[in-house]
C-alpha cells in the first residue's frame, strides 16, 4: 500500500511535536488508544484563557504513519481555533486531507478522539462550561 | 557503491540467482516437451530434466531416493498437501493433530479448516525463545493422533526446532512427522532421514530459484506414507499431484537447491557474520530493543528485534524509500492482528506491534547492512521522540498502570 504525499510529508515532517506541562493553566490533554491495539495519541491544546483561542497544540503518537499524520495535521487545524470550533473537526475531515484508504479511518477516529479527550479535559480543568472559550 | 532500494526481507521471498535463470531459460523454448510424453524425445527430454531437479532436491534434503519428492506449485500447496492429505488417508485410525502454535499461515489455515470438518488440533505453545518443548509435544499426543506437524524454523524470529528429538516422538509413537521446511531448506542442514521426518514441504522461490514452484517429500519406507491428493488428473507424481509439470520451473527448482548445497556452508557463515553484525550494532545503540527468538538456534539470516514504544509500520515507513523490511505489526498484516508469532512468545501485544524482522540474503553486502543499521537506529530514536510512550517511561510511569481506553 502506498501512502499519499501528505501522509509521508506529515510523517516525514510532523507538526508540533511535543509536550506541555499537564497543570499549566489552560492547558487540556487528551491520551487515547491503547498500547495492545497499536497506537495511542497524545493531544495537548493550549488555550488562551481571555480570548478562548487554542493558541498552541502539540502531539506525540505511537502508531502507523497515518497515525502519526492524523495527529500532526490535528495539531495544525487546532491552533487559531476556539475550544467550540475545535469541537467541529470530524475524523471524515481528516481522512480527506490526507487520503487514507479504508484500512487506516480507525487512525483518523483516534485522532478525532483525541481532540475531543483534551478539550474535555481543559473544560474539566477550567471549572465548568462556563469556560470562557465555550461562552464565546 | 550502495544500490536503493536494499532488500532485507529475504524470508518473504529471495531473487531468482542469475545461474538459476540460465538454467531455465532453454525449458522454455527448445525444449518444451511435456515429461509425460512418453513416446518422443521431446518428452524424454523434459523428463529427463525433472529427472535431474528431483534429484537436486532430493540431495538437499537427505532424501534416500528421488522418487520421494514431489513438484508441487509452492510451499502452500506442499503444506495443503501434506495435512490434508494425511489427515483424509489415515481418518479411519484417528482425528487428532498435533501442530504449534507458531504455524506459518498456510498451516495453521488448513488445521482450521480441518476443525471445521471434525478433527481435533492440539496447538502446543512454544517457550518464550521459540522452541517447542518435546515434552509438550508428548503430552498431547492421544491414540486418535495421526499427525505431528512442525516447522522446521521460523519465518518470523528463524528459530529452529529440535527436528530430531521430535523425529524420534514420532517414530516412537508411530505416528507420521510433517516439518514445514519452507524456510530452512537451501539455508541449515536438513536431512529427512536423521531427523525422521516422513513429509517435508519445501519451496523454491526462498532459496533462490522462481515462484510458482514448491515440493512434498513423501517418504516411501519405514514407514511408506501414504497421501489423498488434492487434485485429481492425469496421475502425475505417482498420482499425488495431477497437472502438467511446470519443467522450466523445476529445473530452476533444482539448480537452485543444487547451488544452496554447495554454497550452505559459506553462505550461512557470512550471513550469521552479517547478522550479528547488524544485532550488535542496534542492540548497542538503542535500549529496550529486544531479540525476538532464540539467540542461537536460529536460521543464520534472521533478525527479529522489537522495539518498544514505536511502532513497527512507523518504522518501516522511515526506512522504505531505502529498504524494504517487515513488521509484525498490525498495520503491515492481511489481518490487521498483530504477529501470533511474537504473541505466542509471551510479549506484549505492544512489543508485537513493535517487532521488525531484518533477513538477509545472498546478495545481501557488509555495506547494506552498516547501512540499514544506521539508519534504523535513527528512525527508532526519532519515533521516540514522538511517542507517548516512550515519554511516560520515561518519566518512570508503568504504563500497565494505566487504564487505557481501547477503541
Amino acid at each position: 500500500m502506498a501512502y499519499s504525499d501528505k501522509v509521508v510529508d506529515h510523517y516525514n515532517n510532523p507538526r508540533n511535536v511535543g509536550s506541555f506541562a499537564k497543570d499549566t493553566p489552560g492547558v487540556g490533554t487528551g491520551l487515547v488508544g491503547a498500547p495492545e491495539c497499536g497506537d495511542v495519541m497524545k493531544l495537548q491544546i493550549k488555550v488562551n484563557l481571555d480570548t478562548g483561542v487554542i493558541e498552541d497544540a502539540k502531539f506525540k503518537t505511537f502508531g502507523c504513519g497515518s497515525a502519526i499524520a492524523s495527529s500532526s495535521l490535528a495539531t495544525e487545524w487546532l491552533k487559531g481555533k476556539t475550544v467550540d470550533e475545535a469541537a467541529k473537526i470530524k475524523n471524515t475531515d481528516i481522512v480527506n486531507e490526507l487520503k487514507l484508504p479504508p484500512v487506516k479511518i480507525h487512525c483518523s477516529v483516534l485522532a478525532e478522539d483525541a481532540i475531543k479527550a483534551a478539550l474535555a479535559d481543559y473544560r474539566e480543568k477550567s471549572g465548568s462550561a462556563d469556560a470562557p472559550a465555550s461562552s464565546k | 557503491m550502495l544500490k536503493f532500494p536494499i532488500f532485507m526481507d529475504a524470508q518473504s521471498t529471495t531473487p531468482v540467482d542469475p545461474r538459476v535463470v540460465d538454467a531455465m531459460i532453454p525449458y522454455f523454448t527448445e525444449k518444451f516437451g511435456h515429461p509425460a510424453s512418453r513416446n518422443h524425445s521431446f518428452g524424454w527430454e523434459a523428463e529427463n530434466a525433472v529427472d535431474r531437479a528431483r534429484d537436486q532436491i532430493a540431495k538437499i534434503i537427505g532424501a534416500r531416493d528421488p522418487k520421494e519428492v514431489i513438484f508441487t506449485s509452492g510451499g502452500t500447496e506442499s503444506i495443503n498437501l501434506a495435512v490434508k492429505g494425511v489427515a483424509e488417508m489415515y481418518r479411519e485410525k484417528g482425528n487428532h493433530i498435533v501442530t504449534t502454535a507458531i504455524e506459518q499461515r498456510a498451516s495453521l489455515d488448513v488445521c482450521k479448516r480441518l476443525e471445521r470438518q471434525g478433527f481435533e488440533v492440539t496447538y502446543v505453545p512454544v517457550r518464550p525463545d521459540g522452541l517447542v518443548e518435546v515434552d509438550a509435544i508428548r503430552q498431547a499426543l492421544t491414540d486418535k493422533t495421526i499427525l505431528i506437524s512442525v516447522m522446521f524454523a521460523n519465518n518470523e524470529i528463524g528459530t529452529i526446532q529440535d527436528m530430531a528429538a521430535i523425529g524420534k516422538l514420532a517414530k516412537e509413537k508411530g505416528i507420521i512427522l510433517h516439518a514445514d521446511a519452507t524456510q530452512a531448506v537451501g539455508k541449515i542442514p536438513v536431512n529427512v532421514e536423521t531427523a525422521g521426518i516422513d513429509l517435508l514441504s519445501c519451496t523454491a522461490h526462498l532459496i533462490y530459484g522462481p515462484k510458482g514452484v514448491g515440493a512434498l517429500y513423501v517418504r516411501r519406507k519405514a514407514p511408506r506414507v501414504r497421501i489423498a491428493p488434492l487434485i485429481d488428473g492425469g496421475g502425475h507424481e505417482r498420482g499425488m499431484r495431477s497437472g502438467t509439470l511446470p519443467v522450466p520451473l523445476i529445473v530452476g527448482f533444482g539448480r537452485a537447491a543444487e547451488i544452496c548445497g554447495e554454497a550452505m556452508a559459506e553462505e550461512g557463515g557470512r550471513l550469521a557474520k552479517l547478522r550479528d553484525r547488524l544485532q550488535d550494532m542496534i542492540l548497542s545503540k538503542v535500549d529496550e530493543a529486544y531479540l525476538n527468538g532464540h539467540p542461537e538456534r536460529r536460521l543464520p539470516h534472521n533478525l527479529n528485534i522489537s522495539f518498544a514504544y514505536v511502532e513497527g509500520e512507523s518504522v518501516l515507513m522511515g526506512l522504505n524509500k531505502e529498504s524494504a523490511l517487515s513488521s509484525g505489526s498490525a498495520c503491515t498484516s492481511s489481518t490487521l492482528e498483530p504477529s501470533y508469532v511474537i504473541g505466542a512468545l509471551g510479549a506484549s501485544a505492544e512489543l508485537a506491534h513493535s517487532s521488525i524482522r531484518f533477513s538477509l540474503h545472498r546478495f545481501t553486502t557488509e555495506e547494506e547492512v552498516e547501512h540499514v543499521g544506521a539508519r534504523t537506529i535513527d528512525v527508532v530514536k526519532r519515533l521516540r521522540e514522538m511517542s507517548p510512550l516512550y515519554e511516560l517511561a520515561k518519566e518512570g510511569v508503568d504504563l500497565k498502570s494505566i487504564r487505557w481506553k481501547a477503541d
